[in-house]
């Protein structure tokens, strides 16, 4: 046996999770007739399409599939390992490491209903919407200077450190640069409801990117 | 956008009342107190209806003992058990919020009762 696979912490336990689109948000009212923000996530039935394990890739995970793709534009090397998985081929292809990879089979189906209950609680991971290049109140909420009253401190990030010593600037320091457009998770979302037919899944709250963002699904890591 | 507008359908309200801006109207409003339930009355002006479908709003204001109250339902809330028109408004505008800095009968009153052909008051 390797000795990685022994020492598992329980606590990191890794789920397997599922992938989706996000089509937008709406309201709903819920049973105490409030509304209820939920933003919706379409989730094609994922496919299984590989199994990794400690012998072949020296970890073990799963491989899944997300919306079916069109044979001509699949690269003739991803259609054979699509072929190898006995499934058609696929647009997305996300890993989940998990410390049991048994009961998993290539060409299995797995679906949002069934694999989440309303009520419970989920993580959903997913690429933030770009802000271009950010300041610093935005980027990191400073709370910046007076606007009037004489104040010619607006915006700006103000002293960035001591001079003579150390005469540089920690590395970390918070400074203007790139916001958003970066992999970002939001945690403990609640399953409002599930669309067994269409295969939705409305989560409250918002999640990260704009409407079309490819997300993965997890149960709730905290929770 | 449409499969947003498909999951709401079914808590849209279809019988709905006509009213604009402008128009007097009497909202019916369920109030849960312990665990009884009862409909309070809230009648003023319509200043303005906001959004669409589900989450369309609308904002109801009134002058109660020399203070202005507004409240704001939203329109396909069970909550909102019933609306009754009781006069219409002539309006130019579609947010009322000019009401607001005025006071008393000549600065309020600014709504006139006009029969529209169309849709009788109900």
């Amino acid at each position: 046996m390797n000795k990685q696979s022994e020492i598992q912490n329980p606590k990191s336990e890794i789920q397997l999770g599922i992938l989706g689109r996000k089509i937008g948000m709406t309201q709903l009212f819920g049973e105490d007739r409030r509304l209820i923000p939920v933003t919706v996530i379409s989730t094609d039935p994922c496919l299984v399409v590989q199994l990794k394990d400690m012998d072949s890739d020296g970890y073990k995970a799963v491989q899944l599939g997300f919306e079916k793709q069109k044979e001509k534009s699949t690269t003739k090397s991803l259609r054979g390992h699509f072929k190898k998985a006995n499934v058609s081929p696929m647009k997305n292809l996300r890993e989940f490491r998990l410390d049991d990879i048994s009961g998993y089979n290539p060409g299995q189906e797995i679906k949002a209903d069934g694999f989440f209950k309303p009520g419970e609680y989920v993580d959903v991971t997913g690429t933030s919407k770009g802000k271009g290049f950010a300041g610093v109140i935005k980027r990191w909420g400073f709370k910046g200077g007076k606007a009037s009253h004489g104040s010619m401190f607006h915006r700006a990030p103000g002293s960035i450190g001591s001079s003579a010593w150390p005469s540089r600037v920690y590395k970390g320091k918070r400074l203007p640069g790139r916001l958003g457009g970066k992999r970002s998770t939001i945690q403990n979302l609640e399953v409002v409801k599930i669309e067994t037919e269409k295969n939705l899944l409305l989560v409250r709250g918002a999640t990260p990117g704009r409407k079309g963002t490819l997300l993965i699904i997890r149960k709730a890591k905290k929770k | 956008m449409d499969i947003l507008r498909e999951l709401t359908q079914e808590q849209l309200k279809t019988n709905l009342v006509d009213f604009r801006p402008g128009d007097t109207i009497r909202v019916e409003v369920k109030v849960v107190e312990g665990n009884k339930e009862r409909i309070q009355p809230f009648e003023g002006i319509v200043i303005k209806r906001c959004g669409g479908g589900i989450t369309e709003t609308f904002t109801v204001r009134r002058v109660s003992y020399g203070m202005g109250v507004e409240r704001t339902f939203p329109l396909h809330s069970p909550n909102v058990d019933n609306i009754k028109v009781i006069s219409r408004g002539k309006v130019r505008r579609a947010k009322l919020y000019y009401l607001r800095d005025r006071r008393g009968k000549a600065a309020q009153v600014k709504r006139k009762i006009t029969p529209r052909s169309s849709t009788p008051s109900s």
